[in-house]
């Protein structure tokens, strides 16, 4: 579009490429050649059964926002592949940076359901969790925690680790300077880090046309000196092969890596908000077409891979596994109030130790 | 024992704070090869070398939010912003991860980090380099805020705040910066933290103050005692947490306060401890406490930022009325 304004006799110093990948089409049908991966059924049915248990589990969490017995929610419906298919690709030791929408992540690395309730329910100790204990928790100020990533990647590249930095953030996030400032410095020292953005067309009400000018989100790695594709969201396997990709080649001291996700924000914002006041029915409904879910599932039972029986089976097991979950959350006793002060400071100095004492009844004599 | 400027100063504990722990990364802008603008990092990149004297992009968010990264993965990272006034990207950093990593994640992850950025005005500088916003800093919970007022005091104060486990941010006193002068000895010897320093011990009125200000407060004891008014004068160094056992204590002694600060005086950090001795220290004042501080306006220029900042007079004035009162 620009070139119509500079003159065609210019030399050209620079040209960039931005690809597309994807491998299963929204029917389930083979589009190219699988990555080599994917011929192992066990993995590809772990990845389906964690994005099941990731939509009952969301389904569950609303269930429990309407009814009082949990705060404000933030679903993964329709996206779930893109943490989910993200998280397969990490090792334990590489470190995991989401933003609050990346439940699917989190619980492939081992964080229990029960600690998600905690954190949405209003508890820190949800952020202490079980997953690995490097990880970061949920970051709520958009893309702020891009800049951790780089200085994450910065510390294994300072210590010769041979670990990633994985840091999912959303298309709203690429808006900010955060964002950019990370990936910049990432570019500028060849990081081992690995940056995601969830294109799911939507941050809230405002649509990607009016956050960005840019034809594609995976440009914007190009100014940054690095490498950045487009990938189909909604197809894991292709999030899979992507981020593996990437890891093994970030792992490999090959440099950092951005991936934009294209997929759709089925639901709401929230369980604050309400997404029929800024979109239609019919744009939604047509999303549903392409959801990863479905088109999976598609893929392995024409592959024989999965059957009706295994779905009622899972289905079963995801509906077990939640309520034993929200039950553990439900009996898990609030806190002491003064325990706010906990892990404040590594000491708590003095001056605060009174307030704490203040709040825990124990007055000054 | 040898005698070193204020920079000089900060310039060993950070040599001294890398060479001890291997943890320790200082980064920002210009600090590498060129030595920090005022070469607090001066010679610290040859010695340690590149990757750990790391010259940033010219982007303060990143800096801090890379120090954060960094920290929660076990570094101990010095960042440095160049001027007080180029911080206020870093807010965010700070208020929203640096302060509560711990709290929000019930210690699983902690950030032991230090940003330092001059502090102050009265060295001619452009405009935005005067800037005195410690009270902003001052009022986020989980964070330390740290300012020193003479070589020995940065010096330790600095080695202290590298070491803490929790972040600080770390004022320096530009207009101390070359004009301070004093004996340290690079032995390793830390400073505590949240502690106040008594300058100067007096009974009849208590002068408090830090950074860069407490040049014209020590002046301004030396003329009171020339009046026969015996000011005690309190560097408070650690404003977050601040030592109220010591203001207290002073309090308790003389009956008087003037609290001296170069900052803008509506919200500033005298208002905090102003309402900290009329809680807990009413029954000893003998006079209201008084505050001497930039006037309520943008900090001016060059030209007139001498009379923006508190005098040596006005703060004599200030512990007159207050030692006249009755």
């Amino acid at each position: 579009m620009a070139s119509r304004r500079l003159n065609q006799d210019l030399p050209v110093i620079a040209r960039f490429e931005v690809r597309h990948r994807n491998y299963l089409a929204p029917d389930g049908s083979i589009i190219r050649p699988l990555p080599a991966f994917a011929s192992d059924a066990k993995l590809l049915i772990a990845l389906y059964r964690a994005m099941v248990l990731l939509r009952v589990f969301d389904r569950k969490a609303v269930a429990l926002q309407r009814t009082g017995r949990l705060g404000t929610y933030a679903v993964s419906l329709g996206q779930e592949a893109v943490s989910v298919g993200t998280a397969g690709a990490m090792r334990e030791e590489d470190v995991l940076l989401p933003s609050y929408r990346d439940n699917g992540a989190l619980l492939w690395r081992g964080v229990k359901l029960e600690e998600i309730l905690l954190f949405w329910g209003g508890d820190e100790r949800g952020n202490c969790f079980s997953g690995p204990l490097h990880d970061f928790p949920f970051c709520v100020p958009v893309g702020s925690q891009a800049p951790h990533a780089a200085g994450v990647a910065y510390a294994f590249r300072l210590r010769k680790e041979p670990r990633v930095a994985v840091c999912l953030f959303g298309d709203g996030a690429t808006s900010k300077g955060d964002v950019y400032e990370a990936m910049n410095f990432a570019g500028v020292h060849k990081l081992p880090v690995v940056f995601v953005a969830t294109n799911n067309q939507w941050a809230i009400s405002v649509p990607l046309r009016l956050q960005t000018g840019s034809e594609t989100l995976a440009q914007k790695a190009i100014a940054a000196g690095f490498t950045g594709e487009q990938v189909d969201g909604n197809d894991v396997v292709a999030m899979r092969a992507a981020a593996e990709e990437a890891i093994a080649a970030a792992r490999g001291g090959e440099g950092p890596h951005f991936i934009e996700a294209v997929t759709y924000r089925l639901g709401d914002h929230t369980t604050s908000d309400d997404a029929s006041r800024y979109r239609s029915v019919d744009e939604v409904q047509a999303h549903w077409k392409e959801e990863p879910i479905a088109r999976l599932r598609a893929y392995l039972v024409g592959q024989k891979m999965w059957g009706k029986a295994d779905e009622e089976r899972l289905a079963t097991e995801c509906h077990d596994r939640v309520e034993a979950a929200v039950e553990r959350y439900l009996a898990t006793a609030r806190r002491r109030p003064e325990t706010m002060f906990d892990h404040l400071y590594a000491d708590l100095p003095e001056v605060y130790a009174a307030q704490r004492r203040e709040l825990a009844g124990e007055h000054d004599a | 024992m040898p005698e070193v400027t204020l920079v000089e100063a900060v310039n060993l504990a950070l040599g001294r704070a890398m060479e001890d722990d291997p943890d320790v990364v200082v980064l920002g802008e210009d600090v590498g090869v060129n030595g920090g603008v005022f070469r607090a990092t001066a010679g610290l990149q040859k010695r340690f070398g590149a990757e750990r004297v790391l010259d940033t992009p010219l982007a303060e968010l990143l800096i801090s939010g890379l120090c954060v990264g960094m920290a929660a993965q076990g570094l101990k990272p010095v960042g440095e912003i160049q001027f007080m006034g180029f911080i206020y990207p870093c807010l965010d950093q700070l208020v929203n991860h640096a302060s509560r990593m711990r709290n929000r994640t019930q210690g699983r992850l902690t950030c032991p980090m230090v940003l330092r950025t001059p502090h102050g005005a009265g060295i001619r500088a452009p405009e935005h380099h005067s800037e005195s916003t410690e009270a902003m800093l001052a009022h986020i919970p989980g964070l330390r805020v740290v300012i020193p007022s003479s070589p020995e005091r940065a010096y330790g104060l600095l080695l202290a705040a590298i070491r803490d486990p929790d972040p600080v941010v770390f004022l320096e006193p530009t207009r101390l910066y070359r004009a301070a002068k004093g004996e340290v000895q690079d032995d390793g010897e830390a400073l505590p933290l949240d502690r106040a320093f008594v300058l100067r011990e007096g009974r009849d009125i208590t002068l408090i103050g830090w950074g860069a200000a407490l040049k014209e407060t020590m002046a301004a004891a030396e003329a009171l005692s020339a009046e026969g008014i015996a000011a005690e004068v309190i560097d408070l160094a650690t404003l977050k947490p601040y030592d109220e056992r010591t203001v207290l204590g002073s309090i308790a002694k003389t009956g008087r306060c003037v609290i001296v600060h170069e900052a803008a005086h509506t919200g500033g950090f005298g208002a905090e401890i102003a309402a900290f001795i009329a809680e807990r220290g009413l029954s000893s004042l003998l006079a209201p406490v008084t505050r001497v501080t930039g006037y309520d306006t943008v900090i001016p220029m060059a030209r007139l930022e001498q009379y923006y900042m508190p005098s040596v007079e006005r703060i004599v004035a200030g512990a007159r009325r207050v030692c006249q009162f009755s």
